[in-house]
């Protein structure tokens, strides 16, 4: 479970430099060039394309249960996907999925 | 330069609502940091330097999984790649001002900010360029200076949080929350939806790999739907 110094510290120097790096990579580097639409259409979608991947593992094998299908934990999962794509805002979201996460346990799950 | 001020103060302004809803995303980074074992200078330090929260907790979950460092690395700028697409806008925008300066604005692009910046200078096309820099940094920093000092917070607040908050699902709550307004469109469903999957599946493969396979498929798909959808209508 815990993370080593030296691991943590050339992640956050690794993350840094490139995240600096991509978002000056137009405004610094390659300048006032359109880009592609193939390119910029695949740019659109690297986050939808990444944290979904991330988040199913975390939603089905839950840590806290050592990997076993938890009900209150998936509830709370699709409420906050459910009230985040119907009202769009991401504290809402959040508090929707917390209230449910914590009355599921609370009653006994 | 009487008018720059006022459009720092112009960009601050339209800022604000991100405030609101960045001051409590930064604490509950802050919290999780702290979580898993980061101390608050660590935590205040990997916000400052990144400013990016999709990122930042992208890399934490794989780091808590013992994931190989250049997996993090990897996987940490994958979620961040959409920041090129905001810096080639940008430099439509501001690439005539000094290297520093636009150094300077690379530092401190962030989703909203740049949304509202963009907006701005499109419905403003006369505006100046030190006009411009103006409004952008107002739209900005104090965002920027928020997303720290809730990292802060939160990071102070972590070691004092009792078990029975059952903090170990504040992440994935925290990705579907940041997630979820963007699946509005059928491409971004249909790539979520085989992230989603594919990621399950391939969850025995060495970690890591199976995330990056499901990532990549997933957004070529999307991109090849919208292609096709857009050629219909």
């Amino acid at each position: 479970m815990s993370i080593s110094t030296a691991t943590l510290w050339l992640v956050i120097a690794g993350l840094a430099f490139g995240s600096w790096l991509l978002r000056f990579s137009f405004l610094g580097i390659i300048g006032n060039k359109e880009l592609p639409e193939w390119v910029k259409r695949h740019l659109r979608y690297t986050l939808v394309a990444v944290m979904p991947g991330i988040i199913a593992p975390l939603v089905f094998m839950p840590r806290a249960t050592d990997g076993a299908f938890d009900l209150p934990r998936f509830l709370a999962a699709a409420v906050t996907l459910l009230v985040g794509v119907w009202k769009g805002n991401l504290l809402m979201a959040i508090a929707a999925g917390g209230v449910t996460l914590y009355s599921m346990l609370n009653s006994g799950f | 330069m009487q008018s720059s001020r006022h459009d720092f103060w112009a960009g601050l302004w339209g800022a604000l609502p991100f405030c609101i809803v960045v001051a409590p995303y930064g604490m509950v980074f802050g919290v999780l940091a702290a979580e898993s074992g980061l101390d608050i200078f660590t935590a205040v330090a990997f916000s400052m330097a990144v400013i990016a929260g999709a990122a930042q907790f992208t890399a934490l979950s794989l780091m808590q999984d013992q994931a190989p460092v250049f997996i993090v690395i990897i996987v940490g700028l994958a979620v961040n790649l959409r920041m090129a697409l905001y810096s080639a806008t940008l430099a439509t925008h501001l690439g005539a001002a000094p290297f520093w300066t636009r150094a300077f604005v690379a530092y401190a692009i962030l989703d909203h900010s740049f949304a509202l910046a963009d907006q701005k200078f499109q419905n403003e096309p006369d505006m100046s360029l030190p006009r411009k820099l103006a409004f952008y940094f107002g739209a900005t920093s104090l965002v920027a200076v928020i997303w720290v000092v809730g990292t802060g917070f939160g990071a102070w607040l972590g070691t004092r949080i009792p078990d029975w908050l059952a903090l170990d699902f504040a992440m994935p709550i925290a990705f579907i929350a940041l997630v979820a307004p963007a699946l509005r469109s059928l491409p971004h469903v249909i790539a979520a939806f085989t992230a989603a999957t594919l990621s399950l599946l391939l969850a025995p493969a060495p970690y890591g790999l199976g995330l990056i396979i499901a990532a990549l498929i997933a957004l070529v798909l999307g991109a090849e739907v919208e292609r096709r959808m857009g050629a219909r209508s």
